[in-house]
C-alpha cells in the first residue's frame, strides 16, 4: 500500500474505534458533569455489557440488535443499582471518599464477574464481517460499519434527549446548579439515577460493539478502554458532552494513525501523551470552558 | 384564620455553626412581608430552610396548614412554595425560554403553562426580545427579572425572594419593586429579604428584622420605618 491508502484505511479504522471510546466517554462525562465523580468503574460497566451481549447471542441465540438493546438495558439498570447502593450514600461526603470507592466497585466488578463467568477469555460470535463494503478500493468491514453507525445512531438520540426533551433539560439543569434545580422541582437525586443508567447503556454498547470487532471478551477488558475513554472524555473537556464524542473520535485516529505509521507498540503512549499534553495545555480539553460561569 | 405560613421557633446549623437561634414568623395570605437584616445576619438560610434546601434541628413549618419541615425542596414547589434565590441563579448555559420551562417543571398542564408564559413576557416584555439567547448574556437586570419570571412560572402561591435589587441601579430596583407589588396585587404572597431597608419597608405590610440568627423587632412596615432604632441601624440616619 502507498502512503495515501494506508493513510485512508488508517483513518477509517480510526473512526471506529474512535466512535467506540467516544461511546464510554459519554458515560464519564455525563456522570462527571452531574456529580463530578471520575466513575473509575466505568470501564468495568462496559465490561459487564460486553458479556451481557455475548451471553444472549451465544446461549440464548439472539441477533446481534436484541443483544444489544437488552445488554444496554440490563447494564443501565447496573449502573443505577451501582450509583444506589455506593454512592448515593455518599453525596455529601469528600470527594476522594467517593473516588477510593469507584475504584472499590471497580475492582468489585471484575472479579465478581471473573467468579461468575471465569477468568478466560471468550470468543465473541462472529456475528457481523460478512457486510463489508468496499469505498474506492478502501476496505470498510462490517465491524467498523456497525459500530459506526451504531455509536451515530445513539449519539443522535442522546442529543435530542439532552437538548429537547423535559427530563434532558433536568439534566443540563442539575448538572449546572444542583440546589437551583431542586427549587425548580427537579428530583435530583432520580435525575442523577437516569445519568447513570443512560451512561452505563451507552458504554454497554460500546461493550458489545468491542466484543464484535476484536472478537474476544475476558473479565479484564474493561480497564484500558476505561483509562483511553477517560483520556477522550478530558480531551474534549470533561462534563462536555460533544466534547466526549470529538475526543473519542480523535483518540481513536491518533491510535491508529500511530499503530500504522509508527507501531502497536506506541498506541498506547501515545494516548497517554495527549492526556498529559492536554493536562498540561489546555486543561479545560478542546470544548470546556476556562472561566466557571457560576456565581 | 390561620396564617398561610408559620415558623414557629427553628433552629438551623450549617454543622457546628448555629446560624438560626429559634425564629418564629408568619406570613397572611395576600400579604407582603419582609425580613431585614445585616450581611450574615440568616436571612437566607431562613428562606432556604423554608423552601426545603435546609433542615431545621428543631421547630416546626407548616404551610397551608401542613408541615413542611424536612419536607425535600422538589415537592416544596409542588405545594405552592417558589423561591428566587440570593444571585439570581440563572441556568446560565441554558435559553431564557428553558430557564422558564425549567420553572414550569412540576406542571403538566400545557395550557395553563402557555398562558403563564405570556404572562411572564407581558411582564417582563424584555425577557420576549431575548427568548432564545443564552441566559448568561443577559445584563443583571434581565437576570433578576428571568429569575422571577422562572419562579412565578410554577404558579406559586407564596413567593420568597432573596434579595432581588442586589447589584441593581437605583432605577432598576425602583422597576423591580413596582413588579413586586403588581405580582402582590394579582395575588401571590410575599416574602421578600432584603438588604435594602428602605425599599423593602415600602412596599411592605409587615416586617421582621434579624440580627444574628434571631429575630430582634418586628410589626408594621411603616411603623418600623419611622422607628428610631431602624433609621440608626439600616437607614443610614
Ligand atoms: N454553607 C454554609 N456553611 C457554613 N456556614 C454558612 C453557610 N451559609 C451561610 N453560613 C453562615 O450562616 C450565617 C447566616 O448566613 P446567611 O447566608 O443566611 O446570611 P444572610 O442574612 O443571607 O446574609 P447576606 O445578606 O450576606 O446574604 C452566616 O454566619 C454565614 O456565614
Ligand atoms: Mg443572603
Amino acid at each position: 500500500m502507498d502512503f495515501g491508502s494506508l493513510l485512508v484505511q488508517q483513518l477509517i479504522n480510526g473512526v471506529s474505534l474512535g466512535s467506540i471510546y467516544a461511546l464510554i466517554a459519554l458515560g464519564y462525562t455525563m456522570v462527571y458533569g452531574i456529580i463530578k465523580l471520575i466513575n473509575f468503574a466505568h470501564g468495568d460497566i462496559y465490561m459487564v455489557g460486553a458479556y451481557v451481549g455475548f451471553f444472549a447471542i451465544t446461549t440464548l441465540g439472539w441477533g446481534i440488535f436484541p443483544a444489544l438493546l437488552v445488554s444496554m438495558a440490563v447494564t443501565g439498570l447496573l449502573g443505577m443499582v451501582v450509583e444506589r447502593l455506593a454512592y448515593k450514600p455518599l453525596r455529601h461526603a469528600p470527594r476522594i471518599s467517593v473516588l477510593i470507592t469507584a475504584i472499590g466497585v471497580s475492582f468489585f466488578l471484575e472479579y465478581a464477574t471473573m467468579y461468575f463467568v471465569t477468568p478466560t477469555p471468550r470468543t465473541f460470535p462472529d456475528v457481523f464481517s460478512s457486510a463489508g463494503i468496499t469505498v474506492g478500493g478502501f476496505v470498510v468491514n462490517g465491524q467498523q460499519l456497525l459500530s459506526f453507525a451504531i455509536t451515530l445512531v445513539l449519539m443522535v438520540i442522546l442529543t435530542y434527549i439532552v437538548q429537547k426533551t423535559k427530563i434532558g433539560k433536568a439534566m443540563r439543569a442539575v448538572s449546572f446548579d444542583t440546589e437551583t434545580a431542586q427549587l425548580m422541582g427537579i428530583d435530583a437525586d432520580r435525575v442523577i439515577s437516569i445519568t447513570f443508567g443512560i451512561g452505563s447503556a451507552l458504554a454497554a454498547a460500546g461493550g458489545v460493539l468491542v466484543g464484535v470487532y476484536y472478537n474476544s471478551i475476558d473479565p479484564l477488558m474493561g480497564i484500558m478502554p476505561g483509562l483511553k475513554a477517560f483520556v477522550a472524555a478530558v480531551l474534549g473537556g470533561i462534563g462536555v458532552i460533544p466534547g466526549a464524542m470529538a475526543g473519542g473520535l480523535i483518540l481513536g485516529v491518533v491510535e491508529s494513525l500511530v499503530s500504522g505509521f509508527l507501531s502497536s507498540t506506541f498506541r498506547d503512549a501515545a494516548a497517554f501523551a495527549i492526556l498529559i499534553l492536554v493536562l498540561l495545555f489546555r486543561p479545560a480539553g478542546i470544548f470546556g470552558k476556562n472561566t466557571q460561569e457560576k456565581v | 384564620m390561620a396564617a398561610m405560613l408559620e415558623v414557629n421557633d427553628i433552629n438551623v446549623y450549617y454543622g457546628a455553626i448555629h446560624a438560626i437561634k429559634g425564629i418564629s414568623l408568619t406570613v397572611d395570605e395576600g400579604e407582603i412581608v419582609t425580613l431585614i437584616g445585616a450581611n450574615g445576619a440568616g436571612k437566607s438560610t431562613t428562606l432556604r430552610t423554608i423552601s426545603g434546601l435546609l433542615t431545621p434541628k428543631e421547630g416546626t413549618i407548616s404551610f397551608l396548614g401542613q408541615s413542611i419541615a424536612g419536607v425535600p425542596a422538589q415537592e416544596i414547589v409542588r405545594r405552592g412554595i417558589s423561591q428566587v434565590p440570593e444571585g439570581r441563579r440563572i441556568f446560565a448555559n441554558m435559553t431564557v425560554m428553558e430557564n422558564l420551562e425549567l420553572g414550569a417543571f412540576t406542571r403538566t398542564d400545557k395550557d395553563g403553562i402557555g398562558q403563564d408564559y405570556e404572562m411572564v413576557f407581558q411582564r417582563f416584555p424584555r425577557l420576549l426580545e431575548r427568548k432564545e439567547q443564552a441566559a448568561g448574556t443577559l445584563s443583571g437586570g434581565e437576570q433578576q427579572m428571568l429569575a422571577m419570571g422562572r419562579a412565578l412560572m410554577s404558579r406559586p402561591k407564596l413567593l420568597l425572594l432573596d434579595e432581588p435589587s442586589m447589584g441593581l441601579a437605583p432605577l432598576l430596583i425602583r422597576e423591580i419593586f413596582n413588579i413586586i407589588v403588581d405580582i402582590n396585587q394579582a395575588g401571590t404572597t410575599v416574602l421578600l429579604v432584603e438588604q435594602n431597608a428602605n425599599m423593602a419597608l415600602s412596599i411592605a405590610n409587615r416586617a421582621y428584622v434579624l440580627e444574628t440568627g434571631r429575630i430582634t423587632l418586628s410589626g408594621d412596615a411603616k411603623e418600623l420605618a419611622a422607628s428610631e432604632k431602624i433609621r440608626k441601624a439600616y437607614l443610614g440616619g
